[in-house]
């Protein structure tokens, strides 16, 4: 467990740099860990990050399969949009627990 | 661990050689697994394992009812293999297979394929395997990048941090 500061903003994130409390996420924080993984967010990728908190805050769980079906982007899409680990990458960026999903 | 000394995966070969329901997803979770990660990957079929990448026999995939000693009857009894020999059992039971994954939010193959190679994983076919079934690359999907000899497959595995994995 480590504190962050992004953009004047202390918050706890644990190990693997996902926020402990996503009550605490902001968009200007997103704007800054998406720096940190080489991202300039797009309007775009706020959709899926709100899709993503939409989804936790409803305690669904999230899969690649589920963000394809959201109808804001396909899959391909998602991963030119968080190229690399785009699961992974985008649940940091919103704040929310990293999925522990197989698929 | 010493970090000096941890070689992360970069590129994962998987082979699917059989087609029943669980051997083909084995193949396709972990292949979209290591996608997701963004590891390299590259899936190759072959024998039985094609079925999965025929066009009319990939959304038909079956699981054996008969000499599958781990399969059980809801509940976990066990499933008595002169059972499975009876019309219309194995069809049950691997309907019953495929609604239990989509519960767990596991794709059908095509969809599933779909998701591998969006992320930039490829798909190929083995050269011998589809000679033998008398399969032409358009029986294949149109996943499949390449039918390809097995020297060919060697070939892709090059470079560090690559691993092989037969399922």
């Amino acid at each position: 467990m480590a504190t962050k500061t992004y953009n004047g903003h202390q918050v706890e994130v644990n190990d693997e740099g996902y926020m402990l409390d996503s009550d605490q996420w902001t968009r200007n924080i997103a704007i800054a860990i998406a720096k940190e993984e080489g991202l300039e967010l797009s309007d775009k990728h706020f959709k899926v990050i709100d899709y993503i908190r939409e989804k936790y805050r409803d305690g669904e769980a999230l899969s690649l399969r589920r963000i394809g079906k959201s109808g804001i982007v396909d899959i391909k899409e998602f991963y030119q949009l968080f190229p690399g680990i785009p699961l992974k990458k985008a649940t940091r960026i919103a704040g929310v627990p990293e999925p522990a999903s197989c698929v | 661990m010493n970090s000096k000394n941890n070689h992360p995966l970069k590129k994962v070969l998987i082979i699917c050689a059989k087609g029943s329901i669980e051997d083909v997803y084995a193949a396709l979770v972990l292949a979209n697994g290591a996608v997701m990660e963004g590891i390299e990957t590259k899936l190759f079929f072959t024998f039985f394992g094609l079925d999965a990448r025929t066009k009319n026999r990939m959304n038909k995939l079956h699981t054996a009812t008969v000499g599958n000693p781990s399969l059980r009857m809801p509940g976990g009894l066990p499933f008595p293999t002169l059972m499975g020999l009876l019309p219309g059992v194995e069809n049950g039971v691997s309907a019953m297979m495929k609604k239990q994954m989509e519960n767990l939010d596991i794709p059908p193959v095509d969809e599933f394929f779909d998701m591998i190679t969006a992320g930039g994983g490829e798909v190929y076919a083995c050269k011998l395997g589809t000679g033998m079934f008398k399969l032409k690359k358009e029986d294949l999907t149109e996943h499949v990048k390449d039918i390809i000899t097995v020297g060919d497959f060697y070939g892709l595995a090059n470079g560090e941090g690559t691993q092989i994995i037969f399922t």
